[in-house]
């Protein structure tokens, strides 16, 4: 049965520096995520010389590395809105914290542009005269190097896991038309040559259908099972075949009609009539490569159907399953009939004419910027200035930022956004995590997703394990929280 | 008769302006646009990296997902 769809997205961000093309990334990273922590949390002292801080000198981090990737986490921050901040491999990158909804995941993943706005201004003054680092929020450097944004969903364990793989794939291949940011050219070696421009940003880099990899041979669908709670009742669908979305539109869109087909996997709803995509790889490929949206897929019993199709079938089959269930794992009943419709209204849009979705959607603002600029330059597809454009739509500094100039709409009130920069969301247990930190971080040895570490002084070292994301709520903890004086009395409190 | 065909008349005129005016605010829309996208493409000219190709160049990311 459909559970819940607590989601959230997490973003390796790009990261350069001006004046100095060659600096180390991993440095820099660390630079700029410690620059936030000093400059947000007032804390000073902290050593900015070396190049490796060290993991565990404040409190703040994750638990004991776990396998051979974590040991390459070198800063690891956790924050009061229950998000983390960290170096992976050579990025900055953001987890949001557990959200309830797609909405409020939306809202968290902006907050998180916010956090690395806030990050590079701190960095400025760690950088020697004539340096500045400077974050992207995108997915491919054009030279064949690609980072993710992964989202995650909370998914029911009793689902099979070959059945989230057969229905889902079709919708994965096709949603690209809505959130695909958008790419000059291609990085794809195999490629015939004659792209000059895609849907999507990560496409080039995708080999296989279903796969534990994450940084080569990319499947379309990640089997990576680490559900950072229960794993006796809940599954964490890791997803990384996503773009990074400047569009608040797209975002939503992503997290909104992807958390809405695993509730109707879940539920059952798609066991018939199956649509069965024959190439999956290729078919990803084709449709990134076509803006005209005119390109046709081939399916397994024979027929031939373009990705909006593909997507109508399944906005209509959740147009039904709405109208028996409400769909509750999503959202209220009107933020669900408000999602469905924002979906059926772009789906009418990119049929009529993509390009009425200019200020909407990622891949059209940025087509829009490019053509134009191209025909009035009388510049050919492989022109730098194009490539330039297609970096720096991404570029998050407001001053340079081209994606802002794009005139996208918004679903966001920018004080929301502000807020959530250090506010937890409520209905989840990142609530427990970020109050916990803001009150007595003093006290908490080690945060992790699924349980904090605290440090009284005199007892051993206390686990709290939260492997409910459900609990932990406002409702649930923050009586406790406001009523204790001390780390210990909550933990007293909590019976733990 | 004369009088439907009066009415007729009206009506065709009438259908007429409305079109002319249609295709008025759509090519006042259409010169909008037009308008819109020469201030974003200006804009552009002036914040975008100035050499583009060594600024295309020098952005290498490595070790990703």
């Amino acid at each position: 049965m459909a559970i819940a769809k607590v989601c959230g997205i997490e973003t390796e961000y790009g990261i350069s520096v001006l004046g100095s093309p060659d600096a180390n990334p991993i440095s820099i990273s660390s630079v700029l995520i410690n620059a936030y922590v000093s400059e947000v949390a007032g804390r000073v002292g902290w050593d900015f010389e070396t190049e490796s801080p060290g993991n565990d000198a404040r409190g703040f981090s994750f638990e004991a590395p776990v396998n051979a990737e974590m040991e390459t986490h070198l800063v690891n921050t956790v924050l009061t809105n229950g998000a983390r901040l960290y170096v992976d491999h050579a990025h900055p990158e953001y987890s949001s914290p557990e959200c309830i909804s797609p909405k409020q995941a939306l809202l968290y993943d902006k907050a998180g542009e916010e956090v690395l706005k806030r990050a590079m201004k701190a960095s400025r003054r760690f950088m020697p005269p004539g340096q500045e680092i400077v974050v992207y929020k995108n997915n491919s450097d054009r030279k064949g190097n690609s980072y993710g944004c992964h989202e995650n969903y909370m998914m029911d364990r009793a689902v099979p896991f070959a059945k989230i793989v057969k229905q889902l794939t079709p919708f994965f291949v096709t949603r690209q038309i809505f959130c695909g940011a958008g790419k000059v050219g291609t990085e794809f070696l195999g490629s015939q040559g004659g792209v000059s421009f895609q849907l999507s940003q990560r496409a080039d880099f995708f080999e296989e259908e279903v796969g534990l990899e994450t940084t080569l041979k990319r499947p379309i669908i990640n089997t990576r099972d680490e559900p950072h709670a229960d794993a006796t009742r809940f599954r964490r669908l890791h997803v990384i075949l996503g773009d990074a979305n400047l569009s608040e539109f797209s975002t939503f869109l992503k997290l909104a009609s992807t958390a809405v087909v695993l509730s109707m996997i879940e539920d059952g709803v798609l066991d018939d009539g199956e649509i069965q995509i024959l190439s999956p790889v290729q078919a990803l490929k084709k449709v990134s490569c076509d803006p005209t949206l005119k390109v046709t897929i081939d399916t397994t019993d024979g027929r031939s159907m373009t990705a909006l199709e593909i997507q109508w079938s399944y906005l209509d089959m959740a147009k039904k399953y709405y109208e028996r269930d409400g769909i509750p794992t999503v959202g209220t009943s009107e933020e669900v009939a408000e999602l469905l419709s924002l979906w059926e209204d772009t789906l009418c849009k990119l049929e009529e004419n993509p390009m009425i979705l200019k200020q909407r959607l990622d891949w059209v603002a940025k087509l829009n910027l490019v053509q134009g600029y191209k025909e009035r330059h009388s510049l050919s597809w492989d022109d730098p200035k194009l490539a330039a454009i297609d970096l720096q739509y991404h570029d998050i500094r407001p001053e340079k930022s081209l994606a802002l100039r794009a005139g996208l709409e918004t679903l966001l009130d920018s004080k929301d956004v502000g807020m959530a920069v250090f506010e937890p969301p409520k209905e989840t247990r990142a609530y427990f995590r970020g109050k916990c930190l803001e009150k007595f971080g003093e006290s908490i040895a080690a945060a992790n997703w699924d349980s904090l570490i605290f440090d009284t002084g005199k007892d051993p070292l206390r686990r709290v394990p939260m492997m409910d994301p459900l609990k932990g709520t406002f409702s649930h903890v923050d009586g406790l929280i406001q009523s204790s004086n001390s780390a210990l009395e909550l933990l007293e409190g909590l019976g733990a | 008769m004369a009088e439907r065909e009066q009415k007729k008349k009206t009506q065709t005129q009438r259908e007429s302006e409305e079109l002319r005016e249609d295709v008025q605010a759509k090519n006042e829309s259409a010169e909008k646009l037009k308008a819109d996208l020469d201030d974003l493409l200006d804009e552009i000219d002036e914040v975008l990296e100035e050499n583009a190709e060594e600024f295309v160049r020098n952005y290498v990311q490595k070790g990703g997902q």
